[in-house]
């Protein structure tokens, strides 16, 4: 096993049998996001200037600190990014996160994650590293088969 | 949106190699990766081709050059859709042998 030393600016992406504005939901209605999140739901109104922050959906602890930066629903939002899940990742500064939607034809759309501006926060670019993955595959799989991972 | 591209572009060793490379550094410019191998840089760049057809890596330009990511979302979907799948299966009929060794015991 090699070691790796978690970028700086990491890029997912996942096809989607979803339009747009299907997805644009499942990033921002919690009936979805607590499904493949974490369990997480996000306090926003998803516009430039507004709050980000995710809680369990439990209604408790916050684990993500941040606010919009930009917003133009159904294509693309930009918020900044802190990770409040460990106390070591809650010490670095913000990062930022943006979701790209792009339709790629036949009822098909494209969602890109790009988790950038890391170079200060090393614990949390090696702590989201997998989790990526794994929300964007849960997502998927909510989305199209209205079924969570775990279900 | 179908798994044989993936299925096919991890079939060749030089493609797992360089998606080796990108999870040990992510980010890197063709000249980079193409330095790590003993390779013409038109095979290295045809081979990345076939991991970018395959969702396997993303690029995105940062001023003139064109960076490439891994992208392990395509992996994670082939784990959960077929690996899962069967290593339940395994645990499950685990979990039998164990029901049934107590039960005759």
């Amino acid at each position: 096993m090699t070691t790796m030393t978690a970028s700086a600016t990491q890029v997912y992406s996942v096809f989607v049998r979803a339009t747009p504005e299907q997805l644009w939901d499942a990033i921002t209605k919690p009936e979805f996001t607590r499904r493949y999140f974490y369990g997480s739901v996000f306090d926003s109104t998803f516009e430039a200037g507004s709050k980000y922050c995710g809680y369990a959906a439990d209604g408790g602890e916050q684990y993500v600190d941040g606010e919009v930066i930009e917003a133009s629903k159904p294509n693309k939002l930009v918020t900044s990014w802190r990770a409040l899940w460990a106390e070591a990742l809650a010490a670095e500064p913000y990062s930022r996160v943006t979701w790209e939607i792009e339709s790629a034809g036949d009822g098909v759309s494209k969602l890109t994650v790009v988790h950038d501006k890391l170079d200060d926060a090393p614990a949390t670019a090696e702590s989201v590293a997998g989790g990526w993955s794994y929300v964007l595959s849960g997502m998927k799989s909510v989305v199209e088969t209205g079924k969570a991972l775990d279900e | 949106m179908d798994d044989d591209p993936v299925f096919k572009a991890l079939a060749d060793p030089t493609r797992r190699h360089l998606l080796d490379r990108l999870f040990e550094r992510d980010g890197r410019t063709l000249t980079e990766l193409e330095s790590e191998l003993e390779m013409t840089r038109f095979g290295v760049m045809k081979h990345l081709r076939v991991l970018e057809e395959a969702g396997l890596v993303n690029t995105r330009r940062e001023g003139r050059a064109k960076l490439h990511y891994l992208n392990p979302v395509p992996i994670r979907l082939i784990h959960d859709r077929w690996i899962d799948k069967y290593t339940e299966h395994r645990v499950a009929a685990l979990a039998d042998l164990k029901t049934e060794l107590e039960e005759s015991a």
